[in-house]
């Protein structure tokens, strides 16, 4: 794998917050290509969360580089969109004005009104939501709550999508519906995401490959690339087996925690 | 009456209404009605019906009461009483807001400062603004003064406290989104934390009117010569008993038109949010 063909690349990333004797998290290293999905695993408090906030630059890690586009990055890079499990939206917008949330901020690339506008109408038909634009927050479920906050991210075109267990409140049959968006957006946006699950079907499903975090201090215990073709409902056998060796490699990582 | 808005509820499900084959908002309409038919009915028992031919509480009947506010309405001052009135609210409202919105920020946002003055609030807000009323009139004198100074105390704490209650419930969601976006200070001010904060200080706003109206008329029955108060104790003084009636009922109506407007405006400038319920 070359590093050059990166759109993001994080080399020897350590992580501890004041107070702690050890690292949360050492000498992790990630690649992330275009057009590729890569789902991060791991048990709770490993350090997930803390790590994605370095990769956006909401956060200084102790030790290592995270580069975009082979430059390293200083704070919140234009083109890297953020969501999490809470959509966030703003109650008192309209689906549309939140959408169309920061995109005339200061520290965001200048577009006109119209071009504006054509971002959240694009954003806003790739996750299906044209009948609901001006509906609030309050109006929305929480699967729609979800597809607008990925507008909202998908409305700054981004190169890099950080998503820190967007599904996770979601129930079963709107997560999967979810997941098959979030291959679509991938495909459709040319885009590189990173995807924080808790959830070894739904990093199965999605991913072209699998980070595993682990031991203590946190550092990369298991690495699948996964090369069935998607959505992969029909590989029920194959997957099966990587699910199994997923779990014995995270269970061995938390009993070396212990 | 909370002082603070608990959590919005969920809008009733009105499908069973259209089920039912009704617009909810019209069937919503038709109860209301319905329901204030009832309460004059109820007066017109109580006035017209149970008490015998010639007794005092005929005086006070719906029959009189309504044709009389119609003709104080054209043919009298009360007007001008009306508007003398709702200028001391107008008063009153925005002293109160002078005072409790940057106090209610500044609790808000400093939690040493909310311990510090939380209890000194309480027992401030439990004293009945009235008891104040002869202090105020020895402070400020006669006239206008007193009565803005009661308005205001009385309507001072649902807006302080709403409002500190605001900055308090700030999604930490929200910051983090203006954090992600690569927002500035003022941007973060000007886009999340002064909307965020405005539908609670409406809230607030709406509590206080409901506050100041009925203090109002108690306020105004002592030493000023205008003012819905001072025409209910002028028409006892007269015994235009008919009269009395029809200001209670013009008190009655013109506080519902505030609540309403109050509502409108919320509607206005905190479009999304769930009507609080204000109980
Ligand atoms: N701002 C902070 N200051 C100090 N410690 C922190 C901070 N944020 C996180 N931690 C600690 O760092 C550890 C890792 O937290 P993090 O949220 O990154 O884990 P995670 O892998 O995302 O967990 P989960 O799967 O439960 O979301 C936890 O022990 C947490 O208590
Ligand atoms: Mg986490």
């Amino acid at each position: 794998m070359l590093a050059n063909d990166a759109v993001l690349a994080a080399k020897g990333i350590g992580l501890r917050y004041p107070g702690q004797s050890a690292n949360l998290l050492s000498d992790f290293d990630l690649l992330l290509r275009r057009g590729e999905i890569v789902s991060l695993l791991g048990p709770s408090g490993v350090g997930k969360s803390s790590l994605l906030r370095v990769l956006a630059g909401l956060q200084q890690s102790i030790d290592g580089v995270v580069t975009i586009n082979q430059n390293p990055v200083q704070g919140v890079h234009p083109r890297v969109a953020i969501a999490f499990q809470d959509p966030s939206l703003l109650p008192w917008l309209t689906l549309e004005k939140n959408v169309a949330f920061g995109l005339d901020f200061k520290h965001q690339p200048k577009l006109s009104a119209a071009e504006r506008r054509a971002r959240v109408d694009v954003a806003i038909n790739e996750v299906g939501l044209s009948h609901a634009r001006s509906l609030y927050p309050s109006a929305l479920s929480g699967g729609m709550a979800q597809r607008t906050a990925l507008a909202r991210c998908l409305a700054r075109k981004p190169e890099i999508l950080l998503l820190d267990e967007p599904f996770g409140a979601l129930d079963e049959v709107t997560r999967s519906e979810m997941q098959q968006l979030l291959l679509k957006i991938v495909r459709d946006f040319d885009t590189a995401a990173l995807l924080i699950t808790h959830d070894i079907d739904e990093a199965l499903l999605v991913s072209d490959r699998i980070v595993l975090l682990g031991g203590g201090p946190a550092r990369e215990v298991g690495h699948w690339t996964i090369e069935l073709p998607k959505p992969r409902e029909d590989y029920v056998a194959e997957l099966g087996a990587l699910r199994v060796e997923v779990l014995t490699t995270l269970r061995r990582a938390m009993a070396r925690r212990h | 009456m909370t002082l603070v808005a608990t959590a919005p509820q969920r809008t009733r499900d009105a499908s069973a209404d259209v089920r039912a084959g009704l617009h909810p908002a019209l069937t919503r309409f038709a109860l209301a009605l319905a329901g204030l038919a009832v309460l004059l009915g109820l007066w017109w028992i109580g006035t017209d019906i149970l008490p015998p031919e010639g007794s005092f509480a005929r005086k006070f009947s719906p029959g009189t009461a309504i044709p009389t506010l119609g003709s104080l309405l054209i043919g009298s001052d009360l007007p001008v009483h009306i508007l003398v009135s709702l200028k001391r609210v107008l008063v009153g409202l925005l002293l109160a807001l002078a005072i409790g919105v940057p106090v209610g920020l500044a609790v808000g946002s400093w939690s040493k400062l909310n311990e510090a003055t939380s209890p000194a609030f309480q027992f401030l807000r439990m004293i009945s603004p009235l008891s104040w009323m002869p202090l105020a009139v020895m402070v400020f004198g006669v006239g206008d003064p007193p009565i803005y100074f009661l308005l205001a105390f009385a309507a001072v704490w649902p807006i302080l406290l709403n409002t500190a209650d605001a900055v308090r419930k700030l999604d930490p969601s929200w910051l983090r989104l203006s954090q992600s976006l690569a927002a500035t200070r003022w941007e973060t001010l000007r886009t999340i934390i002064v909307p965020g904060v405005l539908s609670h200080i409406l809230t607030g706003l709406r509590l206080a009117i409901g506050v100041i109206w009925i203090v109002l008329v108690p306020c105004e029955m002592l030493g000023v010569s205008a003012g819905l108060g001072y025409f209910i104790l002028d028409t006892r003084d007269r015994l235009a008993y008919s009269e009395l009636m029809a200001v209670v009922l013009l008190i009655g109506f013109l506080g519902f038109l505030l609540d309403m407007s109050a509502r409108a405006l919320y509607q206005l400038a905190a479009p999304g949010s769930r009507q609080p319920r204000v109980s």
